[in-house]
């Protein structure tokens, strides 16, 4: 291995000189973590609502303030009709409607079945989801209240009490911030590696390489270390952002992380290098590289939960390294579990990283055949 | 058999249904500066490549410093210089960059790094252009650079795929006394080319033609093979005779 010094000094220089990317390397963390967690927000709120109120009495605007106090809908207006309201909900100026019918204050009187119709866009998965899941709860706490009155006690038979273990809050940014380590050092890595050896091709330096006794691991190892520290730069900084500006807890060891961090890239730059032995031009190794980067992020677990897809997909997943990296970044930072219970993954990513090295080796030749 | 560089039987190279090189036979003497030429496509760098381990032999045998070009394909490049077309340098790093990295890629470390570094900067004149650029140097100035890069490891082979291609006049007129210095110094120096005054400064000529060797001797002789007065005429013939079986 004594040839790896040289090739990862020449591979270090050509990095720092090449002052574009490697900004583009250090500014795509900053900006994705930005957008990420500024604009994403799973949990859908005040939800652009119409209101049809046929009835017009205290107890219709009793129950339209219930649904505007649980903070989920913002009433826009109130329509005149059923056709108004469509065409509110049609423009998409409006996501859900709210319609209160003639009789609902004598139902209720009565002491049958008061219906109130709750319309929502379900062309739009989340908002749709958290409307349906709003309006039951406003028509289940008006129910308890009645019923309870009705049988004369003040303490419900019957509560459950859920603990949100690790994110009492909830926040979006404590899901997406470890995630987004995840997904920006597999982003990154497998994009520059991927590059690594058709870049040489293309300038007509293989050539040069191939032809002295360079061995293929020094060849391969000394492409890669150098953006082990990117790579690692990459997460500090993402780590740092998320502390400090979306206050995002690191819970447990964090040199722990750093450590299966360190594998996790090496896996990364080696898979990219296993894409960079397959293609022949720079501009097929970045259509290969956004080819392999999708899946991560579909199938990893980042945005959408794995247990919710077909088993064949989740066995996909599991042939993904952030898939695994993903459960030991939520697991430190917000769990603050330790090596007892992630040292499957940490197996599982050093068993990525050597056979993609391997496999990148066997595949590259030393021949211009 | 000890004064003897490099030595081909039948050495024979297929692309597809295209023989690029077809049973060659050559024998190159140590110290020697032989010239391969011949129009493009006869096959000079295909030859090249295949004397270097670049490119596996269809058929044949190759010994190249005393190494079976086809058994220890990794044994032979400690001991060969290779220098192509594009001189292969790394354009964003600096001549002395250049140099170390393949100083240190030959296996050369600590003080015998810097001696041999200095050694090639001196014999080739290199030493006030060590912090440009690769990329912003001149045809010839590359070339030079290209050369030392590959004379680190003092190989006692060295190939030169078309050297001059792209330098200008002067240049090429120092890197030919450059090529027959290092040949006093005792290095085999193989070097494919299409200009006439550059194969005529050559010991001996291997002349090809579609994967052919069709002549062997000093230049004068070579002419004589095939039937021109002079190198250049036989060329001439040799290129016309080529596109007529192209044609037919």
């Amino acid at each position: 291995m004594r040839r790896f010094g040289p090739m990862f000094r020449k591979e270090f220089i050509q990095m720092r000189r090449d002052r574009l990317t490697l900004g583009i390397m250090v500014g795509i963390p900053v900006l994705q973590l930005l957008l990420f967690g500024f604009a994403i927000q799973t949990d859908v709120r005040h939800i652009p609502t119409v209101v049809l109120d046929e009835s017009r009495t205290p107890s219709s605007r009793d129950a339209i303030a219930a649904f505007e106090n649980t903070g989920n809908f913002r009433i826009l207006a109130h329509v005149d009709g059923r056709d108004a309201l469509d065409a509110w909900i049609a423009r998409g100026d409006a996501q859900a409607a709210i319609a209160i019918p003639h009789d609902f204050p004598r139902d209720l009187a009565r002491g049958s079945t008061a219906t109130i119709q709750v319309v929502v866009d379900a062309s739009d998965p989340l908002s749709s989801q958290a409307a349906l899941a709003a309006a039951a709860g406003v028509a289940q706490v008006r129910n308890l209240a009645i019923l309870s009155a009705a049988a004369g006690r003040s303490d419900l038979p019957l509560e459950t009490r859920v603990r949100p273990r690790y994110n009492p809050g909830l926040r979006s940014p404590n899901y997406i911030v470890p995630g987004l380590v995840g997904v920006i050092l597999t982003l990154t890595m497998i994009l520059v590696t991927a590059m690594a050896i058709v870049r040489e091709r293309e300038r007509g330096t293989l050539e040069q390489l191939i032809v002295t006794p360079i061995t293929k691991t020094e060849l391969m190892l000394g492409k890669i270390a150098p953006y082990v520290g990117v790579g690692l730069v990459q997460m500090t900084t993402v780590l740092l952002l998320g502390r400090f500006v979306f206050d995002v807890p690191l819970t447990g060891n964090v040199l722990l992380l750093y450590a299966i961090a360190l594998v996790f890239i090496v896996a990364s730059l080696a898979f990219g290098l296993f894409v960079s032995t397959l293609v022949r031009t720079q501009q097929q190794a970045m259509q290969a590289s956004f080819f392999f980067v999708l899946p991560n992020i579909l199938l990893s677990g980042f945005m959408f939960p794995r247990q919710a897809m077909p088993t064949l997909f989740q066995w996909i997943g599991a042939f993904l390294p952030l898939t695994h990296f993903l459960k030991v970044l939520r697991g430190i930072l917000l769990k603050g579990v330790g090596v007892t219970e992630l040292w499957k993954e940490l197996v599982i990513l050093l068993l990525f990283a050597t056979v993609l090295i391997a496999l990148s080796v066997r595949r590259f030749q030393k021949t211009l055949d | 058999m000890n004064d003897v560089a490099v030595e081909t039987r039948h050495l024979t190279r297929r692309f597809g249904p295209i023989v690029a090189v077809r049973d060659l036979n050559l024998t190159i003497a140590k110290g020697e500066v032989f010239g391969l030429l011949g129009p493009n496509g006869s096959g000079k760098t295909t030859t090249i490549r295949m004397l270097c381990g670049l490119l596996a032999p269809s058929e044949g045998t190759a010994i190249v410093a005393g190494v079976d070009v086809v058994k220890s394909p990794d044994l032979i490049k400690e001991r060969i210089g290779y220098m192509s077309q594009r001189f292969g340098l790394y354009e964003d790093l600096t001549v002395a960059e250049n140099m170390d990295f393949f100083a240190g890629i030959y296996g050369l470390e600590g003080p015998g790094r810097r001696g041999r570094i200095a050694e090639v900067v001196a014999f080739l004149g290199l030493n006030r252009r060590l912090h440009q650029l690769a990329g912003t140097l001149s045809g010839g100035w590359k070339q030079r650079l290209g050369l030392a890069c590959a004379l680190m490891h003092r190989p006692p082979v060295l190939f030169l795929d078309e050297p001059t291609a792209g330098v200008d006049p002067a240049a090429r007129r120092g890197f030919w006394t450059t090529i027959t210095a290092l040949s006093g110094q005792g290095t085999t120096v193989i070097v494919t080319t299409h200009y006439m005054d550059e194969a005529s400064r050559c010991v001996r000529l291997g002349l090809m033609s579609q994967g052919h060797l069709i002549a062997l001797g000093t230049p004068s002789e070579v002419a004589t093979q095939v039937g021109g007065r002079d190198l250049e005429d036989a060329f001439v013939i040799l290129q016309e005779r080529d596109e007529q079986e192209q044609e037919a």
